[in-house]
C-alpha cells in the first residue's frame, strides 16, 4: 500500500468528493490560487475553478453563514478556517444557525456541511493560533466533531463528513499533515461514530485522538521495550462518540489513560472517563482512570515552555509506569 | 411595473392577514394561551407585503424575530402558524420553534431568526447557491435597523457585493433598536447610506406604502436576477406595539405612537385603492371578513391540534 502525507490524503478525500457530486465545494480564506494557508487546498482551484474554490474576504461568520445558507439550498460547502482559534469568529452561525436549524424547524431542514481547520500547538504559533478545542463543539446538540489522526482515516472521514447530511466540525492537527501513513488506491469510506483500535494490546489501555494517538503510539513502542503491552484507542470522532469500543478494551486491559491535545478542565477525556466509570466496564478497573491533557493555559510562545503545555511522550510513558507501579 | 389589480389585492389582502393574525396573537398571549415570547410588527406590513410581492414564487427570504409577517407573505399558512405559537405538533416547526424559528423551506422561506443580523450570512448563502446553480432565484434578506450594526452584516453584504450575489437586503428601519433609538445607535442617518461602502445601489423608501415598497424592491430583485448584484433597501415604517411582550414603552411618546398610526399602511392603501377606482369598499370589506374568519378557523384548528409527545423530544437533532 502506498505512504501518503496526511495532508495529501486529505486533498485526495476532498478532491474525490468533488469530482463525485458537483455540488460539493469549497469556501475560505486563501483556499484558491494559494491552496490554503497550510496547503490543504493546492491545486484544486486550478483544477475545479474559482466557483468551486472559493477565497473569500476575511469575514468568518460571513464564510459560515454563507456554508449554513448554501447547505440549506442544497449544496454541500467544505468551509476552510484558517486557524482553528478562528472558529470562536465563526460560532453564532455554527452553533446557533447551522447546529440549531434542523431542530428547531421540526426537522425539516438539512444543513449537510463541513467546517475544518488546523488546530495544535507546536510551531511557535502563540495562544491565538495554537489551541486545540474541538471538545467545545461537541457540547453543542446538532454539531458532529471529526479529528482524525492518521493519513488514512483523514481520508476517510472527511469523505463521509461531506457525505453527512450534518454540519460537521472537522479538526486537523496542524503537526499531523507531514505525518506519513499507508492509504490505499481504491476508494475507501471512514464512518462517523467508530473509533479505531491503532495498537492491541493487554496490559493498559490509552484513549488518544489527533496528535495524541501518534505520541500514544510512540510511547507503546518504548515501553514494549520494558515488556508492557499497550492498547491504544482512537475515538476519531468526538461526537458520535463510540464509548462501546473504549469500554470493551477497557474490560480487557483493567486499566485506562485517556490523553488529549486540550486544556484539562472539562475536556472530553473527562466525558470518556465519566463514559467508562457508569459502564460495566468499572468492575474491571484495576486502578483509577488517568487523564492526561493540556494545562489549563493559553499557549505559550517559548519553545521549552509551549512544549510544555500539552502531553509529550515522555509524560505518557512515565504516567503508564506509574499506574502500573 | 404597473401591478395587476389582481396583485393589489393580494397585497391588501396580505397586510390585513398579517394585522389580524398579529392582533389575535396579542390577544392569545394575554389569555395566557401563548408562551414565552414574541415580537409584533403591526405597523409595519407593507415593507413585508410590498418586499414579497416583488417576488417570483421559487425566490427564497430569510426572516427575522419579528417575521410573521414575513411568513405570511411568502404563503405562509394561518393555522400552521397559530399552532406553532402555541406549541402544537402540527406547527410549522412541530412547537420546537416557536414565534422566533418559523421556517417554511417548501415556500421559500428559510427561516426567522431569534438572533440579531443571524440570517444575513445565511441569505448571503443562499445565493450564493443560486448563482452557483444558476437557478436564477433571488433571496430578500429581511433584517432590522439594530441588526445593520452587526458585525456580520458587515461581512455578509460584502461578501454578497464582490461575488455579485442575486440578493437584495431589505433593511425594516422602525426607528427603535429594541429601546434605543436609531439616531443613537447608528451614525449614517439612512441604513441605505451604507450601501455605498459596499459599491451597491441604496435606497430609501416610505416603507408603510406598500406599493413604494413594491417597485423599489422589484427594481432591485430585477437587478439581481439579471446577475448585476445585489442592492439594499430601506423600509422607514414603525412599530406601534412594543418590542416584545414585557415591553412598557417608556422611550417613546404617545404622541409619537399616535402620528405614526395615522400612517397606518393599511388604512392608505384601502383609501388609495377606493380612490383610484381600483376596488370598492364593499369588495375591500368583504375581503376583510374573509381574512377574519379564516383566522377564527385557524386558531380552531391550533386549539384542537395534539401536543408534541415528549417521546419525540429527541427528534430532528440530526438528520
Amino acid at each position: 500500500m502506498p505512504e501518503k502525507l496526511y495532508i495529501d490524503a486529505l486533498r485526495e478525500g476532498l478532491r474525490e468528493e468533488m469530482l463525485r457530486d458537483e455540488n460539493v465545494f469549497i469556501i475560505g480564506e486563501d483556499v484558491g490560487l494559494y491552496g490554503g494557508a497550510f496547503g490543504v487546498t493546492k491545486g484544486l482551484f486550478q483544477e475545479f475553478g474559482e466557483d468551486r474554490v472559493k477565497d473569500t474576504p476575511i469575514s468568518e461568520a460571513a464564510i459560515a453563514g454563507a456554508a449554513v445558507g448554501a447547505a440549506l439550498c442544497g449544496m454541500r460547502p467544505v468551509a476552510e478556517i484558517m486557524f482553528f482559534d478562528f472558529f470562536t469568529i465563526a460560532m453564532d452561525q455554527l452553533v446557533n444557525q447551522g447546529a440549531k436549524n434542523r431542530y428547531m424547524f421540526g426537522g425539516k431542514a438539512k444543513v449537510p456541511m463541513v467546517i475544518r481547520g488546523p488546530m495544535g500547538c507546536g510551531t511557535g504559533a502563540a495562544a491565538q493560533h495554537s489551541q486545540s478545542f474541538p471538545a467545545v463543539f461537541a457540547h453543542f446538540p446538532g454539531l458532529k466533531v471529526v479529528m482524525p489522526s492518521t493519513p488514512y482515516d483523514v481520508k476517510g472521514l472527511i469523505k463521509a463528513s461531506i457525505r453527512d447530511d450534518n454540519p460537521v466540525v472537522f479538526a486537523e492537527h496542524k503537526l499531523l499533515y507531514r505525518v506519513k501513513g499507508e492509504v490505499p488506491e481504491e476508494e475507501y469510506i471512514v464512518p462517523l461514530g467508530k473509533a479505531d483500535i491503532k495498537r492491541k494490546g493487554k496490559d493498559i489501555t490509552i484513549v488518544a485522538g489527533s496528535i495524541m494517538v501518534i505520541r500514544a503510539l510512540e510511547a507503546a513502542k518504548q515501553l514494549e521495550q520494558e515488556g508492557i503491552d499497550v492498547e491504544v484507542v482512537d475515538p476519531r470522532t468526538l461526537k458520535p462518540l463510540d464509548m462501546g469500543t473504549i469500554v470493551d478494551s477497557v474490560k480487557k486491559t483493567g486499566r485506562v489513560i485517556i490523553v488529549e491535545d486540550d486544556p484539562m478542565s472539562f475536556g472530553w477525556g473527562a466525558e470518556v472517563a465519566a463514559g467508562i466509570a457508569s459502564s460495566s466496564a468499572f468492575d474491571y478497573l484495576d486502578a483509577p482512570i488517568k487523564r492526561l491533557a493540556g494545562l489549563d493555559i493559553p499557549i505559550p510562545y517559548n519553545p521549552n515552555l509551549e512544549k510544555h503545555a500539552v502531553p509529550q511522550v515522555e509524560d505518557i510513558v512515565k504516567a503508564i509506569k506509574d499506574i502500573l507501579e | 411595473m404597473s401591478l395587476t389589480r389582481d396583485k393589489k389585492l393580494w397585497m391588501y389582502r396580505k397586510m390585513l392577514e398579517i394585522r389580524h393574525f398579529e392582533l389575535e396573537v396579542d390577544r392569545l398571549f394575554k389569555a395566557n394561551m401563548i408562551w414565552g415570547t414574541c415580537h409584533l410588527s403591526v405597523g409595519e406590513e407593507a415593507s413585508a407585503v410590498g418586499s414579497i410581492a416583488a417576488l417570483e414564487d421559487g425566490d427564497m427570504i430569510t426572516s427575522t424575530h419579528r417575521g410573521h409577517g414575513h411568513c405570511l407573505a411568502k404563503g405562509g399558512e394561518l393555522p400552521e402558524m397559530f399552532a406553532e405559537l402555541l406549541g402544537k405538533e402540527t406547527g410549522y416547526c412541530r412547537g420546537r420553534g416557536g414565534s422566533m424559528h418559523i421556517a417554511d423551506l417548501e415556500k421559500g422561506n428559510l427561516g426567522a431568526n431569534g438572533i440579531v443580523g443571524g440570517g444575513i450570512p445565511i441569505a448571503t448563502g443562499a445565493a450564493l447557491a443560486s448563482k452557483m446553480k444558476k437557478d436564477g432565484k433571488v433571496t430578500l434578506c429581511f433584517f432590522g435597523d439594530g441588526a445593520a450594526n452587526q458585525g456580520c452584516f458587515h461581512e455578509a453584504v460584502n461578501l454578497a457585493a464582490v461575488n455579485k450575489l442575486p440578493i437584495v437586503y431589505i433593511c425594516e428601519n422602525n426607528l427603535y433598536g429594541m429601546s434605543v433609538p436609531f439616531r443613537k445607535a447608528s451614525s449614517v442617518e439612512n441604513i441605505a447610506d451604507r450601501a455605498a461602502a459596499y459599491s451597491m445601489p441604496g435606497r430609501v423608501v416610505d416603507g408603510n406604502d406598500v406599493e413604494a415598497v413594491y417597485e423599489a424592491v422589484k427594481e432591485a430583485v430585477d437587478r439581481a436576477r439579471r446577475g448585476e448584484g445585489p442592492s439594499l433597501i430601506e423600509n422607514k415604517t414603525y412599530r406601534w406595539l412594543g418590542h416584545s411582550k414585557s415591553d412598557a414603552n417608556v422611550y417613546r411618546t404617545k404622541e409619537e405612537i399616535e402620528e405614526w398610526k395615522q400612517r397606518c399602511p393599511i388604512k392608505r392603501y384601502r383609501q388609495k385603492l377606493i380612490n383610484d377606482g381600483a376596488a370598492s369598499e364593499q369588495e375591500l370589506d368583504r375581503i376583510e371578513k374573509e381574512v377574519e374568519q379564516a383566522i377564527q378557523e385557524a386558531i380552531e384548528y391550533a386549539k384542537n391540534s395534539p401536543e408534541p409527545r415528549v417521546e419525540d423530544i429527541m427528534d430532528g437533532v440530526y438528520a
